[in-house]
């Protein structure tokens, strides 16, 4: 078997094992219902953390993605109430704005030559700095199209509601699954995780890739931004602080290798409903406090590092 | 068809009068080099003789300093080997340069993967990757990671890769430096079968043997300057083997001159040391002696070297010190134990680039001595400044960092570093490899006043003339095994230079 | 203790160190940017440089600066050093949090004070050491290593608290966060006192050229005869003990243990810090002062912010700046472009 498969498929069974765990004791998370929210409450990670995958398959990081996502609910917000903009258009500007950010930050990666960690926590600093001076209060977002939006969703079998952003979401997986995985720029982003040198002497375009990836790493943490605004109809500086760490834990316990090289966008979204799970039943539970997610959260990436230590460390050979 | 074909035809790539400078010093100096189509020619020549960098300049990872390159009789200039690729110059590394978390199907097609509806069309790849690889003789699953299969596959896969893209030359560096018996052989098939479809083929290995059984040709270069280009049919082992460690040298002298020389008790004893791929050997080694190794490159001196030192770990075997048994199981031990070590590679495994020329010389004392042992700045100082007196170490300042050094006076600071630690005995890979030849003939008369002191030396050098005129005893190395040893009147080049080739050898 | 041999004992005289010159030392970088803020914010506010004496210790901007700057500064010291080994420690944040927890908590159970830092110390130090033995150990990059205590860390502070913002009135740990010694704040005190003693203690043992000598090659260390583990588990061990100080000097300060807030992207402060103070993020060459000094300019800068009445949040910007200028000094391009400038200069000098 594919030895990259092998972590995938762990978290596929201890996501389908923590699940019948967590029905055994509360059986009410056996419904689409919980389903529903599921993928609407986790939409904008796991949009931000689709971006994650393609920067740590790549074999660098993105420390900015949270300060982006709140960067760009500031900014739709200032469109849309302040310059009275559709909407729309108003997606459209932070959209490009974002992705022409990450697209800066991988130019100054593969051109300075500088390690990723750096390059992204300037960028991190700038957005929430930037977002902050756009407006430092939080600007509730009051506009007929929300509303619609909000109120639109396809009815479950049992009740639950498939909501737009938890539809983007599964649009987003869909579409990065097949950029990673059929494309050249995919595999372009393959080979540059694997060796760099490699890659370039095979004719890999690397300060293409390079800044394509940050691109769009960008982009859809502006994508999550508008998802988040539409899930909470404000923009506010600091929304979603520290969702860059979440991201990577989701990506990370989805069976990426952190070095780079190996992995899979489907299992990145394994990653992020079980997160999604774990916070979930501690709010089903009610007498757990919200600070296990944390600590759960670390074990588990602390497991799969592991994992990724044992099965990569002495790969078996064909003959 | 081809062993007319080539004396007769135009060259499929020639290089003419090729130069190229590194500083002061010329790698290559107006080296003149051609491949034919449908033949296999070897490039031989030993450490610094300019091999790696003529084939870093035909595969344009280097531009020349002067000469030219022609590919088919038309001139090229080569801004990096992507480009010879597309010029048609395929080239395949010692380390496969491919990607070991892909598929072999992608390895093969990255960068022209067929496509349907603008989406990789995964199933006609494999099914191309899988026909492609049937024609070198290899049935595997091209689904699987790359990192799966063998060293020896990958070979062929990367040799496939390169022959389907480039297509005229195929230049082979090292490539069965970590395969076996059996996968040398089908490495060779596939290469004679890409001789008979007309390809040249550039062959670069330190293994006399393989050059014999699969060259037609061979050029051998020795200090930047080619030697000759010969067919292999009208040359011996023998003649190879002296043309590459030096015509130069006096063939007819008798003898080291330190045959005679008294020597001490016996300082180091290795009994039994060996490991996976490294043949278990006995040497013991006087006080006031020089053991040299001879052997070519790959001949695993540097392993010998290493196992000692304690680097890479010895599976089984024991190391006595003056008679009493001691652990070696790390450099650190190693140092403990009084031993010091002046590593071939200088800059990766020697020096501190951004530390200065006196920490670099105290270092390894200080390693020694432990954290809380520091030795304060005035000892440090007077250190260095013996040392460097007395190894002539020219620095204008022992505070500046050794990088800006000279390579020869950078290797002195190493052997500063060792002599600080008043070692019991010293093992020097290449001591002289890469540096000017003021400082070369200082390093060859410190070794041998080091010598006359009463230190144990172990020194490999591929300078025969070297080995001949300043060592007591000679080890010879040949395929990872200690093949002969000569000692006082046994030492002659001619002797060496048979056991090296293989064609007599007395076994110790 | 070196052979004494015929030959090789020289009779010549060493060459003579050179002593560093104090103008030299002013003229650093550092020295020169901090300069700069400082002059900036006295431009902002005449009164910047006024210190006063009340009630017993001094008062003013400018001890401000350094009582604010304190806790980046202490972790800046530990986090010099790893950094100085080509690792880098993301968890301080996370493990100020637990400290803190771990003091507020006892002292609130009616334990004495003492045994409430000195647990604090430990939690710190075990924090520190499990770093180390995932990145020395299970050899995994110091980034992915000590990102797992990064995330989970804040959780087991919260553990710990239980969620809730611990409050306390105990004088001694309010005095580590708030007193004042010989008229200077604590804080202040106390990063002076670790910025010395971690001074001398690499700079009077061999540690500080062991830690070089591994951070600038690893593999040349290892030929030397150095054996890298125990010192690379010593150095996250401190970060991390460094980072339970400044974790009490927080909780001190704001007399509670805040398990959400406590530290928050201080680690990132402190690598800029470390960044700043001329220590390179791939190792080698390290000095514990200039990082502290780095903490210095980075809190000059953000009380520079808050009395030109700039939002607090400004200063990210600003810190970005900082950062991107950073980078493209230390950038190869710009380095060879520098290079080429002196080259004319010395060369027309000639």
């Amino acid at each position: 078997m594919n030895r990259s498969l092998r972590p995938l498929l762990a978290t596929t069974l201890i996501f389908l094992l923590a699940y019948l765990l967590a029905v055994t004791q509360q059986p009410a998370m056996l419904s689409t219902r919980v389903l529903g929210n599921f993928l609407t409450d986790n939409a904008f990670l796991g949009i931000a953390a689709v971006g994650m995958t393609f920067v740590i398959l790549s074999g660098g990081i993105d420390l900015s993605v949270g300060a982006v996502i709140g960067f760009t609910t500031v900014l739709i917000a200032v469109l849309i109430m302040w310059l009275d903009l559709h909407p729309l258009l108003a997606f459209a500007i932070a959209l490009g704005v974002a992705t022409g950010f990450g697209a800066v930050m991988g130019a100054a990666i593969h051109y300075l030559r500088v390690p990723s960690f750096i390059v992204t926590l300037a960028g991190m600093f700038l957005a929430r700095g930037g977002a902050s001076v756009l407006s430092p209060d939080s600007i509730g977002i009051d506009h007929a199209f929300y509303k619609v939006i909000q109120k639109s969703y396809v009815l479950l079998p049992g009740g639950g509601r498939l909501t737009v952003v938890g539809m983007i979401m599964l649009a987003v997986f869909a579409v990065a699954i097949l950029l990673a995985h059929r494309t050249r720029f995919g595999s372009n982003v393959y080979a540059l995780g694997g060796s760099e040198t490699s890659a370039a002497l095979m004719g890999v375009p690397v300060a293409r890739t390079t800044i394509g990836i940050y691109a769009l790493s960008g982009f859809l943490a502006g994508l999550s931004g508008v998802v988040f605004s539409l899930y909470t109809s404000a923009g506010y500086s600091l929304n979603a602080l520290g969702v860059e760490l979440d991201a990577i834990a989701a990506v990370v316990i989805g069976g990426t290798l952190l070095t780079g090289g190996y992995g899979f966008v489907a299992g990145t979204f394994i990653g992020v409903m079980l997160q999604g799970l774990v916070q979930t039943y501690i709010v089903f539970d009610g007498t757990l406090s919200s600070w296990w997610t944390k600590i759960v959260v670390g074990a588990l990436l602390f497991m799969f590092i592991l994992l990724q230590r044992l099965v990569f460390r002495a790969g078996p050979r064909r003959t | 068809m081809t062993e007319t074909g080539v004396a007769g035809a135009a060259p499929v790539l020639e290089a003419r009068g090729i130069v190229k400078i590194f500083g002061q010093h010329r790698a290559l100096d107006g080296v003149d080099f051609a491949a034919h189509g449908g033949e296999v020619h070897a490039l031989l020549g030993e450490n610094g003789a300019g091999k790696s960098t003529l084939i870093k300049i035909l595969t344009g990872a280097y531009q020349p300093d002067g000469g030219e390159l022609l590919l088919e009789g038309a001139p090229i200039h080569l801004r990096d080997p992507l480009q010879g690729q597309g010029f048609g110059i395929g080239t395949v590394y010692q380390e496969v340069n491919l990607l070991p978390n892909r598929s072999v199907a992608e390895n093969l097609f990255l960068g022209r993967q067929p496509t349907r509806f603008g989406l990789i069309d995964r199933r006609s790849s494999e099914a191309q990757a899988a026909g492609l690889l049937a024609r070198y003789g290899l049935e595997i699953d091209v689904r699987a990671e790359l990192s799966e299969y063998s060293v020896a596959v990958q070979q062929i896969v990367a040799i496939a890769r390169a022959v389907e893209l480039s297509g005229k030359v195929l230049v082979l560096d090292e490539p069965t430096a970590s395969l076996d018996r059996n996968e040398v052989l089908r490495l060779f098939e596939v290469v004679r079968g890409l001789k008979a479809r007309g390809l040249a083929i550039i062959f670069i290995t330190h293994f006399l043997d393989q050059v014999f059984d699969l060259a037609d040709r061979v050029t051998i270069l020795r200090n930047g300057r080619k030697v000759a280009t010969q067919p292999l049919a009208a040359l011996n082992a023998t003649d190879v083997v002296r043309m590459m460690l030096g015509k130069d040298v006096a063939f007819d002298h008798q003898g080291s001159a330190l045959a005679g020389a008294a020597k001490g008790a016996v300082r180091v004893e290795f009994r039994g040391m060996g490991r996976k791929g490294m043949a278990p050997f006995d040497l013991a080694v006087h006080e006031g002696e020089v053991v040299r190794v001879a052997g070519l490159l790959g001949s695993g001196r540097t392993e010998v070297a290493r196992l000692m030192f304690g680097v890479d770990a010895a599976e089984g075997g024991e190391v006595l010190v003056d008679g009493r048994p001691v652990a070696i199981r790390n450099p650190a031990e190693a140092v403990a134990a009084g031993f010091g070590f002046c590593p071939e590679d200088r800059k990766i495994d020697g020096i501190f680039g951004d530390l200065s020329v006196r920490e670099n010389i105290i270092i390894a004392l200080q390693a020694k001595l432990g954290w809380f042992k520091a030795l304060n700045r005035d000892d440090q100082v007077e250190l260095a400044g013996r040392y460097a007196e007395a190894l002539d170490i020219r620095a204008a300042d022992h505070d500046m960092p050794v990088k800006l050094l000279s390579g020869g006076n950078q290797q002195k600071v190493i052997l500063a570093r060792w002599l600080a630690i008043d070692p019991t005995f010293l093992i020097l890979d290449e001591p002289t490899r890469g540096i000017d030849v003021g400082a070369h003939a200082e390093i060859v008369r410190t070794i041998n006043r080091l010598r006359e002191e009463g230190l144990a030396l172990f020194v490999i050098s591929s300078e025969l003339d070297e080995v001949v005129a300043y060592s007591n005893r000679i080890v010879v190395m040949r395929d990872r095994e200690m093949v002969a040893e000569l000692d006082g009147q046994d030492i002659a080049p001619d002797a060496i230079v048979q056991a090296i080739a293989g064609t007599q050898g007395t076994r110790p | 203790m070196t052979r004494q041999t015929v030959d090789l004992r020289p009779n010549g005289q060493p060459p003579v160190p050179r002593p560093r010159p104090v103008a030299q030392v002013l003229m650093r970088p550092q020295v020169i940017a901090l300069a700069a803020v400082l002059g900036v914010n006295w431009l902002l506010f005449p009164g910047f440089f006024s210190i006063t004496w009340q009630d017993g210790r001094l008062f003013g901007s400018l001890i401000d600066v350094l009582n604010r700057g304190a806790p980046v500064a202490i972790l800046a010291i530990g986090m010099t050093m790893v950094i100085a080994t080509k690792g880098v420690d993301l968890s301080v944040g996370a493990v100020m949090a637990i400290s803190g927890a771990v003091a507020a908590t006892l002292v609130s159970a009616g334990v004495s004070a003492p045994v409430a830092v000195l647990a604090a110390l430990a939690a710190g130090l075990l924090c520190g050491l499990w770093n180390g033995v995932l990145v020395t150990v299970l050899e995994i990059q110091p980034i992915i290593a000590t990102l797992v205590l990064m995330v989970a860390g804040r959780g087991v502070a919260q553990l710990i608290t239980e969620g809730t913002i611990v409050t306390f009135s105990d004088p001694v740990l309010i005095f580590i966060g708030t007193g004042a010694f010989l008229g200077l704040p604590m804080p202040v005190v106390i990063a002076l006192v670790l910025m010395v003693a971690a001074t001398l203690i690499v700079r009077r043992t061999a540690l500080g050229l062991l830690i070089e000598a591994v951070g600038v090659n690893r593999s040349a260390a290892r030929f030397a005869g150095l054996s890298a583990g125990a010192f690379l588990v010593a150095v996250y061990a401190f970060a991390g003990v460094c980072a339970a100080i400044a974790g009490l000097i927080v909780a001190g300060d704001i007399r509670g243990a805040d398990a959400n807030n406590a530290g928050l992207w201080l680690e990132l402060d402190a690598i800029l810090a470390v960044v700043i103070g001329g220590t390179s993020l791939l190792g080698g060459r390290f000095s514990i002062p200039m990082a502290v000094l780095g903490a210095i300019i980075i809190q000059a800068m953000n009380t520079g912010i808050l009395i030109s009445g700039f939002s607090p949040e400004f200063n990210l910007v600003v810190k970005a700046a900082v950062i991107v200028a950073i980078l493209i000094l230390q950038s190869p391009h710009a380095a060879l472009l520098v290079r080429r400038l002196r080259g004319l200069q010395s060369g027309a000098g000639k």
